[in-house]
């Protein structure tokens, strides 16, 4: 099989190369540009830079398989970048990474790579993806430590038919080992935990050289509806934050709600985060088709949460309501809400 | 079997070049500076070399200077010939937007530097407008800068006219002609220019060696700072390996210029004509009758060029697009840009570039592939807008 290898330069990208070439097929070695990387622009963040494409182009060499870069700039820029600061703008918490996975890796490089003739894309995903007749299962990496299916919750079947996560049976200290053997060049190198376009994690000051009237001062107030601060821009401030806050007060308060459009943080004491319920849209049933009734899953609500019971209610074609068993802190609008069944990804969708 | 058509981008070593480069690797070591028996030696290669170099061109050998390359020539005639101008007060640079950024971004540098600079359009011929030089040029203009021929379409440029018009304002002429030297006669004095700019990888000879032709008389102030090598106008102890070779590369040249250029260009006809011919909507970019023998820039519209130069590339078939940035990205050609072409078309280009090696056989594996290719490409990605012309 002709597969495109996805390759961020990293670790795990470049071991699922590896193991794919070794295994006999044609393995072609894609990486994405995804910012301007020439000299004198503001230097991006923690992947994919420069440096990243080159240890990108010498695994793929030492592995003996050909590289070329994409140019995927503006595909990035309007469908992650730009969402990625409309979000927080309205006061939500967007997950780049999936949209990335949804609408770059497996949609926009998976075009590219079809029309080099191409039958798939594989990444270095900690996933899994099984064929069961007709139709495509996602399930989580065996690694529960490294799981990342809860990134790729909006891929759609025809996705899922040409997805290959060679990793996801894998630990990641296995794949280390497997890069080491192999000589790899990347095999000692650090994962990137951070949003891969915001240097130092200071997405704030990403969000105000993007949008600087973003940078505008508002109020803080408690439940009760009393003021009890400033803040310099909704943007700075998650559900279920308590740094940052500058307040002084007999306990710790927490960020409850940020409503954009009064420009207005609320902040509650821990157990005002804790909620019952949340509505999603935008959801996508792996299946193709919602459940007809409703559905017991366990509910992630974040990348480091764990998944939490409830039953999940379909709403039209692509909403869903779900009612945790046990109250849940920190319902973040903006994050995903992904249903599982076992370790089966059912549908995920972002929350309300 | 891999099919080559990059020979823009550079070409293989001829093998005389190789054997001669070998043996002065392993027989003439000495630094031509040096005063006794093994300086000699060396200096005579060295010698030998300057006056190859020379025939090909129509100079003297005294006015060859050997540098690094094309892009440092480039650089010692800009910022050497701006420079020497100082004195005269003059501080006004004219060059066309086709250039090689080795020209581009050496005037630009000139320009921070408190010069200006007016870099002319084109059109869609991608061959200058004397009379938009004859506009541009005044009282104040140091230099002129245009190419004798492009690299990406291949359109020749009327140097003799354009030097004329810089030299009744008493400006100086400098031209790149690192893509002509070796495909069309190249003959400095005919073209009437005080400058010009040699690369010797363009022809069959090695990497890291060019030479700038500076015409007797014309004064240069030196880009780099050192010893007294190349009469003072470019310091370092000579690359005598690089530099035999691209002297053995220019006689070759030069011997059978005329014989591959009628064959390059009945070749280059045959590719170009097939492809328009089998494929639909595409468009030859530049003034056909007016190239060198060996380049065609072809738009295939509805197909990113990108994709389809590593397609071709999955076939075997080395092709070209725009310029390389430094993380290996493509960018749409700046040339084609500069032609006014619109860049969905710009990002829909691919230069064939053929060269020595090229068959027949190799036109047509292409033909024969590329249809396919191209339907493939258009089939699976959506039309872009502006796609139908």
């Amino acid at each position: 099989m002709r597969i495109v290898a996805a390759m961020s330069g990293g670790v795990d990208s470049s071991v699922a190369a590896a193991l794919l070439a070794e295994a006999g097929h044609e393995v072609i070695g894609l990486s994405m540009q995804l910012y301007d990387q020439r000299e004198g622009r503001v230097s991006f963040g923690s992947c994919c830079t420069l440096d990243d494409l080159h240890d990108a182009r010498r695994v793929a060499a030492a592995i003996g398989i050909p590289h070329y870069i994409l140019n995927l700039e503006r595909q990035f820029d309007e469908q992650v970048i730009d969402n990625f600061v409309r979000e927080y703008r309205r006061g939500r918490t967007p997950l780049p990474c999936a949209r990335c996975n949804s609408e770059l890796k497996f949609d926009a490089l998976l075009e590219r790579a079809r029309g080099l003739g191409a039958d798939a894309v594989a990444t270095g995903h900690y996933a899994r993806v099984e064929r069961r007749d007709a139709r495509y299962a996602l399930r989580r990496g065996l690694d529960a430590a490294k799981d990342q299916s809860y990134f790729l919750f909006s891929l759609t079947q025809p996705q899922l038919a040409r997805a290959l996560f060679p990793l996801g049976s894998l630990t990641k200290p296995h794949v280390r080992a497997l890069a080491r053997e192999r000589g790899l060049p990347v095999a000692d190198k650090r994962d990137s935990h951070e949003i891969c376009f915001v240097s130092n994690d200071d997405y704030a000051a990403f969000i105000a050289r993007r949008a600087p009237d973003s940078e505008r001062a508002g109020l803080i107030m408690d439940t009760d509806g009393r003021v009890v601060g400033r803040h310099q821009g909704v943007h700075h401030f998650t559900i279920g934050q308590r740094k940052g806050l500058h307040l002084s007060a007999g306990r710790p308060l927490y960020v409850t709600a940020i409503d954009a459009g009064l420009n207005t943080v609320v902040v509650g004491p821990r157990e005002r985060l804790a909620r019952n319920s949340l509505a999603a849209s935008g959801v996508n049933w792996i299946a193709g088709t919602p459940p007809s009734s409703p559905l017991r899953a366990a509910v992630q609500i974040r990348s480091r949460h764990v998944a939490a019971s409830a039953t999940v209610r379909a709403e039209g074609v692509s909403g869903a309501a779900v009612e945790f068993d046990e109250p849940q802190s920190a319902i973040t609008p903006g994050q995903a809400a992904v249903f599982y069944v076992d370790d089966e990804v059912i549908g995920g969708g972002w929350i309300d | 079997m891999r099919i080559y058509f990059d020979h823009n981008a550079t070409t293989p070593l001829d093998p005389e070049v190789v054997e001669a480069m070998f043996a002065v690797c392993r027989d003439e070591f000495g630094n031509p500076s040096s005063v006794h028996h093994y300086g000699q030696r060396a200096k005579a290669a060295l010698d030998g070399a300057r006056s190859a170099v020379a025939v090909l061109i129509g100079a003297e050998p005294s006015e060859v200077v050997f540098t690094s390359g094309g892009t440092e020539a480039d650089n010692l005639a800009l910022r050497g010939a701006a420079a020497a101008a100082a004195e005269t007060g003059r501080r006004h640079i004219v060059t066309a937007a086709f250039e090689h950024e080795a020209v581009l971004n050496t005037v630009k540098g000139l320009t921070r530097a408190g010069y200006t600079a007016t870099v002319l359009p084109l059109d869609a011929s991608g061959v200058l407008s004397a009379g938009l030089l004859r506009e541009a040029v005044t009282a104040n203009t140091a230099l002129v800068s245009v190419m004798h021929a492009n690299n990406e379409v291949g359109t020749i440029q009327p140097i003799a006219e354009l030097s004329a018009i810089a030299h009744e304002h008493g400006a100086v002429f400098h031209t790149d002609a690192v893509q002509a030297a070796g495909k069309i006669p190249v003959d400095v004095r005919a073209l009437g220019v005080d400058l010009a700019s040699f690369s010797a990888h363009k022809l069959y000879g090695p990497k890291g060696v060019g030479a700038l032709w500076i015409r007797r008389g014309v004064r240069l102030a030196p880009v780099l700072t050192g010893g007294r090598q190349e009469r003072n106008r470019r310091p370092g102890t000579e690359n005598v390996p690089g530099i035999v070779g691209f002297a053995v590369a220019a006689r070759l040249a030069a011997s059978r210029l005329e014989t591959e250029s009628s064959r390059l260009a009945a070749l280059r006809d045959r590719l170009e004509e097939g492809v328009l011919a089998r494929v639909a909507r595409t468009e030859v970019n530049g003034a056909r009758g007016c190239r060198v023998p060996n380049t065609a820039n072809i738009s295939f519209a509805g197909v990113e060029a990108e994709s389809l130069l590593i397609a071709l590339d999955l076939e075997g078939i080395a092709v070209s697009t725009g310029s390389a940035c430094s993380s290996g990205t493509l960018e749409p050609s700046h040339v084609l840009k500069a032609m006014g072409l619109p860049s969905h078309r710009a990002q829909s280009s691919i230069r064939f570039s053929l060269g020595l090696a090229n068959t027949e056989q190799d036109v047509d594996r292409l033909l024969e592939v590329l249809p396919g290719v191209v339907d493939r490409l258009r089939s699976l990605t959506p039309q872009p807008a502006g796609s139908n012309e």
